[in-house]
Formats: structure tokens, C-alpha cells, sequence
């Protein structure tokens, strides 16, 4: 067994800079260009100066360090458009106040002409975004708005510390596709904004990305700074709000990259999507993290994912009760999740409601009621008129085939 | 929001929750400051022309 004793090996080609350096003892250092690209130490420690790429699987023993996990906590409910308990795969228009896939709301107060749905159009890895189509050529006037948002409530975001010198720091980050380039706006906001009613509303921060190619899906991410002062809610109201503004009125318009007492949710220079006809704005992916560092969009499974929205929203097909007169049925009826807050209710369509086997009857028109006050986030119990026929304290149960309950509990 | 009408509900004399028109649809609303609905039904009564009825 021989060996070859060196404390250099170098290349021969060019300026003879790239090599090996073993002049120190116990260290090993790879160089190029005259500068340490790798280095070994005497503890077997490794360090590279530079980008790391592993073609194969990397395996840690220990504990890693600055990196960051691919399964950081999403705060956003529904980011890859899974649920839409509203509307399905319709398109809803403007007027339809909140007529979007789950726990996304639309706004478009004052008449922008847009229209909302649930496509199948997405980014590869997911199977749904959404899509905002403008109709109209009108330049908003300054209270206009059109912006979608999301809601966190303030118990699930009070350990963030906003509004205090610990807040922490946000990343965002999603998948956009729109067919006009330029600017758009995001903002958070510490209370939901609602048409041009914005008093409530006393902390907000723009962040601005660009669209650089019309039509194609592209990936970005912003990175919020904590809010170090106001007032932001720590309950089951108001957290953080998460506002994409598709161009809403000069009255909207504020600074970028700090925060401001106002409810601006729009920068300078903004894309106004409402004044091109035939204008898209599509997304999906969306992921609010802990930290500066966006990492990949974990998949909920569609259990999951509608179980949290039901928080907010959900439709009811079943339940018995009995017929309090000839026009009147009453339901007890226990909701599946427990709700944001005390729910409302509406209707999909008249009710039906049978006694087991003789007969179905349905409701002239809808008309729910809550009787007297008996409505808590966890169950109700409801009245529905409209009926004719019944035979009183008659027992009677939801046909499931017919119209449903809705129960709203939403941000 | 599009909120049309609006009147209260009364049980044993006292307003339990309100019945709106919003955006077209039939919603029964608790009296609950947290219910989204609810604060837009109170925002709309501020509006010079629009009242929640009072309960039969």
C-alpha cells in the first residue's frame, strides 16, 4: 500500500484556482475560483458555501435547522377550492353576495360586473380554482370595490400576538392566473371589510405581485410583516382578513409594505379588472404561514377540508319533528360541527317533509323561522310554514329528495 | 350583501330573531352580534329608508 502526501491538489487548466486545500491540518476545503466552496472539519462536520441540490433522497438523523418543512400549518380553510357547497361548478354573479366556493367571499359593491366560479382550470397538483370574469368596461368610481377575501377567526391567529411588538410574521403565497399583466394587491385587514362600510376596519398592509404572462399560471409569494399595534380580535369574530383586490376605487388605495390605519386594500397601479371586458382572474393554492418562508401546499382530503368549512357553512337534508297546525312543521335539528357563532338559515328550495308513509307535502314557498330563541351553534330548532294539510302534533321527517336547510355561521 | 326587507320575530312579546330578504333568498337570523348576517342586517337598518319591521 502506498500514498501520496500533499496539502494541494489544484487544476491545471485556466488560472489554476480550483482544487483541493489541505494545508490546515484536520480540515478539508473545496475550492473554485479561489474561494472555499466545501468544507470538512475536524468534527466531520459539512458545510456548503453554496446551493445544495440532491438529485437523489436525502436522509436527516438529527435534527434540521433552518429548514423549512414542507408541512408548515396552513391557516387558510378550503386554499385549493375543494368545497363548493353554494354553488358548485355554477357561476354566481356579482349580486350574489358570498355565492363563492367555501370561505372565499366576493365582493363587488357598486356595480362591477363580474361573475364567480368554481373551474377545473389549475395549476398541476390541483384539481379546482376560482374564477372572477368581468363583463363590463366601466372604471370603478372611488367607493367601488371587487375583491374576493378569506376570514380567520381571531382565536384561531391571537397566538400571531398582532397588535402587540411579538407579531409575528406571515408568508402567502398562491396560484394566479389572470389575462391581463401588471399589478395587483393583497392586504390584510383586521376586520372584514363590506362594501364601502370600512370604519371598523383600522389596520391594513398592501403587498403588491405582478402578473408577468397573461393567461399562465404562476406561483407567488408575499411576505407579511406582523402588525405591532391595533386592535385585533382574539375570539370567534374577526382575526385576520385576507383581501385580494381585483381593482376596486381610488377611496381604496393606500401605501404598500407597511401598515396603515385605513382599510386600504388597493395599490397604485393596480390592474382594474372590472373595466375589461371579458377579464379573468383565477386562484388556487392558497397557504398562510408562520414565518418568511413559503413552502408547498399540503392536500387536505375532501373530509377534511369540508369538515372545517362546515364550521361556516352547511346544508342539512334530514331531521324530524312534528306538525305544530295545518300549515306549520317544526324541526329539532343538531348541526354537525359546531359553528362559528349562532347560525342563520335559509333554504335551497321549499321543503318537503313526509309522515313515514302516507304522504309527502311541500311548502307553497319558503319560510323558515327560528322558534322563539332557540338557536346555538351547535343545534336550532325551526319552524317552516307554507304547508297545508298537516294534521297537528303529527310526526314528520325531512324528505332528503327535496329542498334543504342552510345554515350560516360565516366570516 | 343585498338585503331587502327585514322584520323581527317575537316570542312572548320580546324580538327572538329577524326574517330578511337577502339577496333574494329567505334567511331567519339570530339576534347575535357574532352572525355576519345579523351585522349586515344592523348596517342596513342605519340607512335612511330602511327599518326592521316590527314583529306581528
Amino acid at each position: 500500500m502506498s500514498e501520496i502526501r500533499v496539502n494541494k491538489v489544484v487544476n491545471s487548466t485556466g488560472d489554476n484556482d480550483s482544487g483541493l486545500d489541505m494545508t490546515t491540518n484536520d480540515q478539508v476545503l473545496i475550492k473554485t475560483a479561489n474561494t472555499t466552496a466545501i468544507t470538512v472539519d475536524s468534527s466531520q462536520n459539512v458545510a456548503s458555501a453554496g446551493n445544495l441540490t440532491v438529485a437523489g433522497n436525502l436522509t436527516v438523523s438529527g435534527t434540521t435547522t433552518g429548514v423549512a418543512s414542507s408541512t408548515n400549518k396552513n391557516y387558510i380553510i378550503n386554499g385549493a377550492m375543494q368545497i363548493s357547497q353554494r354553488i358548485g361548478d355554477a357561476s354566481s354573479s356579482a349580486t350574489e353576495y358570498g355565492a363563492t366556493p367555501d370561505r372565499i367571499r366576493q365582493e363587488a359593491y357598486g356595480g362591477a360586473s363580474a361573475s364567480f366560479q368554481r373551474v377545473t382550470d389549475a395549476p398541476t397538483g390541483f384539481s379546482n380554482s376560482l374564477k372572477v370574469t368581468c363583463a363590463g368596461t366601466t372604471s370603478p368610481s372611488a367607493g367601488n370595490t371587487l375583491r374576493l377575501m378569506t376570514g380567520l377567526e381571531g382565536q384561531d391567529i391571537a397566538h400571531l400576538e398582532y397588535g402587540t411588538s411579538e407579531a409575528k410574521t406571515l408568508t402567502l403565497s398562491f396560484y394566479v392566473k389572470a389575462s391581463e399583466t401588471g399589478t395587483y394587491s393583497t392586504a390584510f385587514v383586521n376586520i372584514r371589510p363590506s362594501g364601502n362600510i370600512t370604519a371598523n376596519v383600522t389596520r391594513s398592509q398592501i403587498k403588491t405581485y405582478t402578473v408577468n404572462s397573461a393567461n399562465t399560471w404562476e406561483y407567488k409569494t408575499l411576505t407579511f410583516s406582523g402588525c405591532p399595534n391595533g386592535t385585533w380580535g382574539s375570539s370567534n369574530s374577526d382575526g385576520i382578513t385576507i383581501v385580494f383586490d381585483l381593482g376596486s376605487g381610488s377611496n381604496h388605495q393606500g401605501a404598500t409594505d407597511t401598515w396603515l390605519a385605513t382599510s386600504d386594500t388597493l395599490a397604485s397601479g393596480q390592474v382594474t379588472l372590472g373595466d375589461s371586458n371579458g377579464g379573468t382572474w383565477q386562484i388556487t393554492g392558497i397557504k398562510l404561514e408562520l414565518g418568511s418562508v413559503a413552502t408547498s401546499f399540503v392536500y387536505k382530503s375532501y373530509r377534511e377540508e369540508l369538515s372545517a368549512c362546515e364550521r361556516y357553512y352547511q346544508i342539512i337534508s334530514n331531521g324530524h319533528g312534528s306538525a305544530f297546525n295545518t300549515g306549520r312543521a317544526g324541526f329539532g335539528l343538531e348541526l354537525r360541527q359546531t359553528m362559528r357563532a349562532n347560525p342563520a338559515f335559509s333554504q335551497t328550495a321549499v321543503l318537503a317533509i313526509t309522515n313515514g308513509s302516507a304522504w309527502d307535502k311541500s311548502q307553497s314557498s319558503v319560510n323558515v323561522s327560528i322558534i322563539a330563541s332557540r338557536v346555538n351553534p351547535t343545534g336550532a330548532q325551526l319552524a317552516f310554514d307554507n304547508f297545508s294539510g298537516l294534521t297537528q302534533y303529527q310526526p314528520v321527517a325531512i324528505n332528503t329528495g327535496a329542498g334543504k336547510i342552510i345554515a350560516s355561521a360565516e366570516l | 350583501m343585498n338585503i331587502s326587507s327585514a322584520k323581527y320575530i317575537a316570542y312572548d312579546g320580546n324580538n327572538t330573531s329577524v326574517n330578511a330578504i337577502i339577496d333574494g333568498k329567505q334567511w331567519a337570523v339570530p339576534l347575535d352580534l357574532a352572525n355576519t348576517d345579523y351585522q349586515a342586517i344592523l348596517e342596513w337598518a342605519k340607512i335612511d329608508g330602511n327599518t326592521i319591521e316590527e314583529a306581528d
